[in-house]
């Protein structure tokens, strides 16, 4: 899952570094990410994993570290399929 | 008083004078001098800060509008300016659907300008312009008409409205200092017209999903708090100030650095003046003459 997320990272530029210089629990908005950045991010999760995140998770914990993010995707993605 | 009868109120009084489209309408001379007087009691308390004056008409230049990112978060309230560019046959077609009651705007097509949707907008490309920030950073006092599609039956959300501003423009340390200064002061000015206040948190009206997100990375990181006061209802109070904390994001945007090439920080605290007159006028009636004295000395002296 993680692994997963890196590429997407890797794929876009959310952040002015690259995603390969961050731990699992690094955050993310002290690397850079931006509020129209981590909306950015938000849609291609998205996209990328077929899901919708729901309002309680439209906020900046939910994608304030890859662990983070990764720990929603995980939970919407089990509970989808 | 329900919303419905402060605006009856305001029109039969002749404060406001309808124009037949909501959140449209005309001011009287005594609203005028609320605005007037009111303004006069921001520069009691700002003015010794030695903020430059700047004034822009209320429109912004099409590309800057666009560099703004403004339809990337709020498609849904901004206005653009639209004109007749046809020929002879263009016009007679016009007049026909005018005559005809037709949709006669196919033909009308976007002006180089845009109506200006929050004060400080257009200064930000003239401050970047300048060149870099001095040690002290700027300090700007703005005021304009702005426009707001939100047609709205509630007197206090005019889609025409007028907009005071100070901008702050520096470091971090500097622009938080700024709006810290400003929390206490705004309150203090609106204990001295007796208005009843809160100050909380918020967030600007960002559009759809992506919106939902913007507005809450805005709240939880404590960006915009705004002093709210009743006016249409107890439960929903009104916001009349503003003070809003940018971060870097108008800095980078529009490439407004220091001397050592550091992007500048932004802050700024908004005046909603025809709010505040709005505020002033349900609380104390339709007649300032009859205002509590008190209320009449800090504004009239």
């Amino acid at each position: 899952m993680q692994d997963r997320i890196r590429e997407i990272f890797a794929r876009n530029s959310f952040l002015p570094v690259a995603e390969s210089t961050l731990g699992a629990e690094d955050d993310l908005y002290k690397a850079g990410l931006t509020s129209f950045a981590s909306v950015q991010l938000m849609l291609a999760l998205e996209e990328a994993f077929d899901i919708e995140f729901p309002e309680r998770m439209l906020n900046r914990r939910s994608f304030a570290s890859i662990a983070a993010i990764a720990a929603c995707v995980g939970e919407l993605t089990s509970t989808t399929v | 008083m329900t919303a419905a009868t402060l605006i009856d109120d305001l029109f039969s009084s002749g404060i406001l004078i309808e124009t037949g489209v909501d959140g449209l309408y005309g001011r009287s001379g005594a609203f005028e001098e609320v605005i007037d007087r009111f303004n006069a009691l921001i520069t009691r308390f700002g003015g010794g800060d030695g903020a430059t004056r700047v004034h822009f008409p209320p429109g912004i230049s099409r590309t800057q509008f666009e560099k703004s990112g403004y339809m990337k978060s709020f498609p849904q309230l901004a206005g653009t300016v639209h004109a007749f560019v046809g020929n002879d046959a263009d016009h007679c077609r016009l007049l026909a659907q005018l005559q005809a009651g037709e949709d006669w705007t196919e033909g009308q097509k976007p002006t180089d300008i845009v109506l200006t949707p929050a004060a400080c907008y257009p200064l930000y490309p003239a401050v970047a312009k300048a060149g870099a920030l001095p040690d002290a950073g700027k300090l700007y006092d703005l005021t304009s008409y702005c426009f707001r599609h939100e047609p709205s039956k509630e007197p206090t959300r005019m889609q025409l409205f007028r907009m005071r501003e100070f901008v702050r423009i520096g470091t971090p340390e500097q622009v938080r200092g700024f709006r810290e200064s400003w929390l206490t002061r705004g309150q203090e000015m609106i204990g001295l017209l007796g208005l009843p206040l809160t100050v909380d948190v918020a967030n600007d009206p960002f559009f759809g999903r992506a919106g939902k997100m913007l507005a809450n990375n805005q709240r939880d990181s404590g960006l915009k708090f705004e002093l709210l006061i009743p006016v249409n209802s107890e439960e929903n109070p009104t916001a009349c100030l503003s003070f809003n904390y940018h971060q870097e994001h108008f800095g980078s945007l529009w490439g407004i650095k220091g001397e050592g090439g550091e992007v500048a920080h932004t802050a700024c605290v908004g005046f909603g003046m025809e709010r505040v007159a709005l505020a002033l006028f349900k609380h104390y009636g339709m007649d300032t003459d009859a205002w509590p004295e008190g209320v009449r000395k800090v504004l009239w002296g």
